[in-house]
């Protein structure tokens, strides 16, 4: 074993620290039994059963949820076909013009996204809720997708298309049966991806919703103005849980899965 | 029995299969192939060598639909198949990277081209257990691509481009991720079953001997044309330029100017005391530059002088290349010329006769070399 050297020991400790530290604080006030946020008054999980009794957060949770699945599927969709498009089309007029312009959202302000979104639904009449929330999520997500996606293809074997072509597939057929399986990993991580953006974006989100829609982090912006409350302490803890649980599984299933391979892999080898 | 020799090129008969006819393919300014003109048979073994860019990757692209020629048309049994895509041609294709689907089991992957097909279930089944009896892989059929070896993975992906019986059958370097012993047992397992199934294959290689073994013809390629089409002993011993010459194994080539000497045969004269006389049919005039090749196999060496030579020079030994089979002389002439003579080590434990500088003849036939225009 290697050991580490003191200065790696400090990086490392600092690293985490800077990482780390403000989440474990908000996970351990979650379990005060105080309600003063500040001091630390013993351990209890009373939070955590008044927060499931809130009809308002648990309203906003399922919004936030609904506008989640579907601009992230939605997103993930259109960002596939993009990428699909711009490292497959091979080259038509424009190509730059247009690979350029969908990454243009990546760098562009929140704000200004919003803005222009909020005109845009005014301008044509769309009244505002759920639905505005999830077309301006979709918009602003589905880049990532194409940028997940389109690394992924430019670096896929061509000629599998072409032996799928070459076989009798049809073009569509060729993607259905041979590409999209391949690249699925991809595209599975840009849903998640633009799932995860959906989840927490607050800025677009306020900018785009109406009266009837309240997302999660809307909420919990909203009553953090009025004051820090354990109960808040308790949801984001739970949302901290969901993620880690989500990401550590997902890494979990994929190196397993490399494990596998490489360990056939060499068993092929040694039979021959 | 008599055996008839398959030569269908050399019978006013017989109606090829494939006609690339004033073919030329260009990628922007580049032209990958210069106005080809070319014939290939039914159930021809027919081979594309050249180094690497010299189009023959582009026509087999041609051929499986992949590239559109720029101008002329491929016929395929007398229809152009210009027009046609890749996935309605009864061509299929063995890709230099296999490209075999790796989500899918071997059994999968060969059944992937009948599936697309209106074939029932059975019959695919049936065919599918076929191919894996002709390519030895029965014990393979739910295993995984990554699951096998490489030599297992290129017999699975000969048996998915044969599954469908394609009339035409295109091999893209079908063995250049083998070491070379499995190579030499492959290439006879592919002539094998080329002859089996009876199917036309049209190989693309950069490797002269894997294209001498299998092939019933060779077509040499350089930089867009096809310099020589010929059996693979017509190429190696009648070349018609120093380039196929050249390309083709091991040659010396003397190069001088020729004189008459008599019925179909010249005198070259090599800037050597002697001039070197080679039969030929091909006419030169007095004075015509003129190259002698000749393989090293050809020129035999020895001590003395051989008293009935037609051809004989003397030299010393620079460098001697021991084979194991074969040892390989170079020897240099007076005049500083090298010239390659390659003699076969018949006896397993002998006293090399010559050694590093010591004085050799070297002598040849009037036969032996090909003489070719400069």
């Amino acid at each position: 074993m290697n050991r580490l050297s003191p200065f790696n020991v400090v990086s490392l400790t600092f690293g985490f620290a800077f990482l780390y530290l403000p989440m474990l604080i908000l996970v351990i006030f979650s379990f005060n039994e105080s309600k003063l946020v500040t001091v630390w008054a013993g351990f209890s999980t009373q939070w955590y059963g008044t927060l499931f009794q809130n009809e308002a957060f648990l309203d906003a949770a399922w919004v936030t949820l609904k506008v989640a699945v579907m601009s992230s599927t939605l997103a993930t969709v259109l960002g596939t076909m993009a990428a699909y498009v711009l490292v497959r089309g091979g080259r038509f007029m424009g190509r730059t013009l247009f690979s350029g312009m969908i990454y243009a959202p990546l760098v562009m302000p929140e704000v200004i996204t919003g803005l222009s979104l909020l005109l845009l639904f005014i301008g044509i009449g769309m009244d505002r809720g759920v639905m505005t929330i999830v077309l301006a999520h979709t918009t602003f997500s589905m880049c990532f997708v194409s940028v997940v996606v389109s690394s992924r293809l430019s670096t896929f074997d061509r000629s599998l298309e072409e032996a799928a072509l070459d076989l009798g597939a049809s073009q569509f057929d060729a993607f259905r049966l041979v590409t999209l399986p391949i690249i699925a990993p991809a595209v599975i991580s840009g849903w998640l991806l633009a799932f995860t953006l959906s989840l927490d974006d607050l800025v677009i989100a306020s900018f785009t919703t109406g009266p009837a829609a309240t997302t999660l982090p809307m909420k919990i912006w909203s009553s953090v103005r009025l004051g820090v409350s354990p109960e808040i302490n308790a949801l984001s803890s739970i949302l901290i849980g969901i993620v880690s649980v989500g990401v550590i599984t997902a890494s979990l299933l994929s190196k397993r899965h490399a494990v596998r391979v490489r360990r056939e892999e060499q068993a092929a080898q040694r039979v021959t | 029995m008599a055996q008839t020799v398959f030569a269908p090129w050399d019978d006013p008969q017989q109606k090829p299969l494939i006609q690339f006819v004033n073919v030329t393919k260009r990628f922007g300014d580049f032209v990958a192939i210069d106005n080809l003109t070319q014939d290939i048979y039914e159930k021809e073994f027919f081979a594309l060598l050249g180094p690497s860019g010299c189009g023959k990757t582009t026509m087999m692209r041609m051929l499986a639909g992949f590239e559109a020629p720029t101008e002329g048309s491929i016929l395929l049994s007398g229809k152009d198949i210009a027009g046609v895509p890749p996935n309605k041609r009864a061509v299929n294709m063995m890709f230099q990277s296999y490209a075999l689907f790796p989500h899918l089991s071997v059994w999968d992957n060969i059944a992937f081209g009948l599936r697309r097909s209106a074939m029932g279930k059975d019959e695919i089944a049936a065919r599918v257990e076929e191919m894996l009896t002709l390519t030895r892989l029965g014990k393979f059929g739910r295993r995984k691509p990554h699951q096998i070896s490489g030599g297992q993975r290129q017999r699975v992906a000969l048996a998915r481009s044969l599954a469908k019986a394609p009339k035409l059958l295109l091999l893209d370097e079908p063995l250049g991720a083998l070491d070379k012993k499995l190579r030499q047992d492959t290439q006879f397992e592919l002539m094998d079953i080329q002859e089996t199934t009876g199917t036309t294959f049209v190989i693309v290689t950069h490797d002269q001997e894997e294209a001498m073994t299998v092939a019933s013809r060779v077509a040499v390629m350089d930089e867009g044309r096809i310099i020589q089409v010929a059996t693979p002993e017509k190429i190696y011993e009648a070349p018609n330029s120093v380039y196929v010459a050249d390309f083709i194994g091991d040659v010396n080539i003397l190069e001088g100017t020729a004189k008459a000497n008599g019925d179909e045969s010249y005198a070259v004269d090599w800037g050597n005391s002697v001039p070197a006389i080679a039969a030929s049919q091909r006419p030169f005039s007095d004075g015509q530059k003129a190259h002698l090749a000749i393989r090293p196999e050809k020129i035999a060496i020895s001590a003395e002088r051989p008293a009935d030579a037609v051809n004989a020079v003397q030299g010393k030994v620079l460098d001697i290349a021991y084979l194991g089979n074969l040892s390989t002389y170079h020897v240099e002439l007076p005049t500083g010329q090298v010239i390659k003579a390659q003699s076969a080590n018949t006896r397993r434990v002998s006293r090399r006769a010559y050694t590093w500088e010591d004085p050799v003849w070297l002598s040849w036939s009037a036969t032996a070399g090909v003489l070719l225009e400069a």
